[in-house]
C-alpha cells in the first residue's frame, strides 16, 4: 500500500510542568490523502490543537513522527501554512503588506517583483478582499481579517493547509460565508486541508472525513467517520439530506453519548 | 395558516413605523462661515482655560512679590531687570556671555549626543535582555541597582575618567536616559504575542528578518514609552550636570546668575528650560505616534 500524502505515526505528547507530567496525546496515527479535507473534532481541552501544532511543527511530539510527501517534518515551514484561530495578522502592516510579507519570503528568487505583486493580488481576489488591500487589520471586521488570514496561508502555496478553529470567533452568519468561501477554494485549488473545529455542522459540511478525538488526558483518535456526500455541497439542500443527517447524528452520538465532556475530571 | 398571519403582521409594522417617523433633513453642508466659527470656538475652549490660569498665577505672583523687601522679584521686575536677556536671545558675546538661544542650543547638543547614544545602546541591551532568559537573569539585577544611582553621582566618576567637562556631561545624560529605555524595550520584547512568533516560524524568518519585521514593530509602543521617559530624565539631568561643569549651557547660566545675584535672569532661564522640556517630550511623543500608528490598537 502506498504511503499517504501526510501521515502521523504513533504521536505521543506529554507536557511537563513543575515536575508533574501530563499525558495529552497517546498513539495518534492518521493518514491523509492529497486533496482531502479532514476535520478534527473533540471537546475543548482534548488536545486537538496540539495535534495541529505538531503537524505545523510549532510543537515537537514527545515520540512518533509526521511525514509529508515522503519527508520527515520536525520544524515549522511555509509548506504547512497555518490559518490561526485569531487571524494573527500583523497590525502595523496593511492587508496587502501582510500577504506580501509571506509572498516575498517564500518566493524570493523564484518570482519576479511583478509576479509577486500579481500573486498577492490573486490571493486577495480569491478571498474577495482585494478592495481592502490598503486597510490595516484594525479597520476591517473579524470575518474580513480571517479571510486575509486564509489568503496569507494560501499565498504560501502550502502542501497542506492547517486551519486552527478558523471560524471560532465569528458570528454564525459570517461563519457560514467563510465556510462557503473555504469550500469554493478547496474545490478550485484541490488543497489538502486539516481543520480543527468544535462545530459538528461545520465538520460534516466541509469534510471528507471527520476525526473524532476522545477526551483527555491521553486523548486518542476515537473514531474516523467518512462523509460520503458529493461535492459541491449546498448547506440548504443538505439540511434535509439523509446522509448529512446521519453523519451529523454519528458525530453527536460520539461526542455526547460515548465521550461526554466531564469538566475538571480529577 | 399561522405563518401567513405572522407574515401579514410583519408586513404591516414597518409600513406603519415608516409613516410615524418623520425624517427631518438637516442642512447637509453648513455655510463656510459657521464652520469657521465652530472651529474657532473649539480652539477657544482648548486655549482659554490655560490662559486664564496663567494670567491668574502671574497676578498672584505679582501680588505676593510686590513689596520692596521681597526676596524674589515680581513678574514686572523680572521684565524690567532682564529685558536685555529676553529681547536678545541670539546675542553673541565673549565666553559665556551669550544669548539664551545659544545656552539652550549648547545644552540641547549635549542632550542630543548623550540621548542618541542611550537610544542605540538602550534598545540593543533591551532586546538582549528581552530575548534571552540568561541575559535577563544575569543583567537585570545589575540594572536594577545601577538605575537607582542619581545622575549627578556619576559626574565625579566620569570627570575622573574623561578629564574633561563636555564628555562627562554627555556621559551623565547617557547613563540617566538609558535605564528606562532598556527596561521598557525588554518588557516590549517579552510581550510579543505568541501568535506573531508563530507567524514568523511558519514563514521561517531568519534572525534579522524577525528583528526588523516582527520584533521592532511589535515592541515599538513600549520602546517609545521608554524613549519618552528617557528624554524627560535627560533634560532634568543636563541642567544639574552643567551647573557643575561650567561653560556655555543653560545649567551653568543659572548657576552663574545665582552667583551674580541675578534672580530675574534665573526666572527667565527656568521658563526657557520648562518650555524646551515640554517640546522635547511632545517631539518624541509625535515621532512615536508616527512610527507606531496602527500598532497600538491591534
Amino acid at each position: 500500500m502506498a504511503q499517504p500524502y501526510l501521515s502521523l505515526e504513533f504521536i505521543d505528547k506529554t507536557f511537563e510542568r513543575n515536575g508533574t507530567r501530563s499525558e495529552v496525546l497517546k498513539q495518534i496515527s492518521l493518514g491523509v490523502d492529497k486533496g482531502e479535507f479532514i476535520s478534527i473534532i473533540g471537546h475543548s481541552g482534548c488536545g486537538k490543537s496540539t495535534v495541529l501544532n505538531i503537524i505545523a511543527g510549532l510543537i515537537d511530539a514527545t515520540s512518533g513522527a509526521v511525514f509529508l510527501d515522503g519527508k520527515h517534518v520536525d520544524a515549522p515551514g511555509p509548506e504547512r501554512a497555518v490559518v490561526f484561530q485569531n487571524h494573527s495578522l500583523l497590525p502595523w502592516l496593511t492587508v496587502y503588506e501582510n500577504i506580501d510579507l509571506a509572498v516575498s519570503k517564500v518566493f524570493r528568487g523564484k518570482k519576479s517583483k511583478a509576479e509577486r505583486h500579481a500573486w498577492v493580488m490573486h490571493n486577495l481576489d480569491l478571498v474577495q478582499m482585494a478592495h481592502a488591500k490598503d486597510k490595516r487589520p484594525a479597520e476591517i471586521s473579524g470575518g474580513m481579517k480571517q479571510r486575509v488570514g486564509i489568503a496569507r496561508a494560501l499565498s504560501m502555496e502550502p502542501k497542506v493547509l492547517l486551519l486552527d478553529e478558523p471560524f471560532g470567533a465569528l458570528d454564525a452568519l459570517t461563519r457560514a460565508h467563510l465556510q462557503d468561501a473555504v469550500m469554493e477554494i478547496h474545490a478550485r485549488l484541490g488543497n489538502t486541508m486539516i481543520m480543527i473545529t468544535h462545530d459538528v455542522d461545520e465538520a460534516v459540511l466541509l469534510s471528507d472525513r471527520i476525526v473524532m478525538m476522545t477526551n483527555g488526558p491521553a486523548a486518542k483518535i476515537g473514531e474516523i467517520l467518512d462523509v460520503p456526500i458529493a461535492r459541491p455541497r449546498n448547506r440548504i439542500e443538505l439540511a434535509s439530506d439523509r446522509t448529512y443527517l446521519k453523519c451529523r447524528e454519528a458525530v453527536l452520538k460520539f461526542l455526547y453519548e460515548r465521550h461526554r465532556f466531564v469538566e475538571a475530571a480529577e | 395558516m399561522s405563518v401567513t398571519q405572522l407574515n401579514l403582521k410583519e408586513d404591516k409594522k414597518p409600513a406603519q413605523s415608516a409613516q410615524v417617523v418623520t425624517f427631518t433633513p438637516s442642512p447637509a453642508t453648513k455655510p463656510f462661515g459657521t464652520r469657521l466659527m465652530r472651529n474657532a470656538r473649539q480652539m477657544m475652549a482648548q486655549l482659554l482655560p490655560p490662559l486664564i490660569t496663567l494670567v491668574l498665577m502671574i497676578m498672584l505672583w505679582e501680588l505676593v512679590c510686590s513689596s520692596p523687601t521681597s526676596s524674589l522679584p515680581s513678574p514686572s521686575r523680572v521684565l524690567e531687570e532682564s529685558w536685555e536677556l529676553i529681547a536678545h536671545p541670539f546675542y553673541v558675546g565673549q565666553g559665556i556671555d551669550q544669548g539664551m538661544f545659544w545656552h539652550i542650543f549648547a545644552s540641547l547638543q549635549r542632550v542630543a549626543i548623550g540621548y542618541a547614544l542611550a537610544v542605540v545602546a538602550g534598545v540593543a541591551l533591551g532586546v538582549l535582555v528581552g530575548q534571552s532568559q540568561w541575559a535577563m537573569r544575569g543583567l537585570d539585577p545589575i540594572f536594577q541597582v545601577l538605575r537607582t544611582v542619581p545622575p549627578l553621582a556619576w559626574l565625579p566618576l566620569s570627570l575622573a575618567a574623561f578629564r574633561d567637562g563636555n564628555p562627562s556631561a554627555i556621559f551623565v545624560i547617557f547613563i540617566t536616559a538609558i535605564w528606562p529605555i532598556i527596561i521598557n524595550t525588554a518588557v516590549g520584547i517579552r510581550n510579543i504575542p505568541q501568535d506573531y512568533q508563530n507567524v514568523a516560524k511558519v514563514l521561517r524568518l531568519n534572525g534579522f528578518e524577525y528583528f526588523a519585521k516582527i520584533m521592532l514593530p511589535a515592541a515599538a509602543p513600549y520602546i517609545f514609552t521608554g524613549l519618552r521617559i528617557g528624554i524627560g530624565l535627560s533634560w532634568l539631568a543636563i541642567v544639574a550636570a552643567e551647573m557643575l561643569i561650567g561653560g556655555v549651557g543653560i545649567g551653568f547660566f543659572i548657576w552663574d546668575a545665582w552667583n551674580s545675584s541675578l534672580i530675574s535672569d534665573i526666572i527667565v532661564a527656568l521658563i526657557y528650560v520648562g518650555v524646551v522640556g515640554f517640546f522635547l517630550d511632545r517631539f518624541i511623543a509625535f515621532i512615536g505616534r508616527l512610527v507606531t500608528r496602527g500598532t497600538a490598537n491591534a
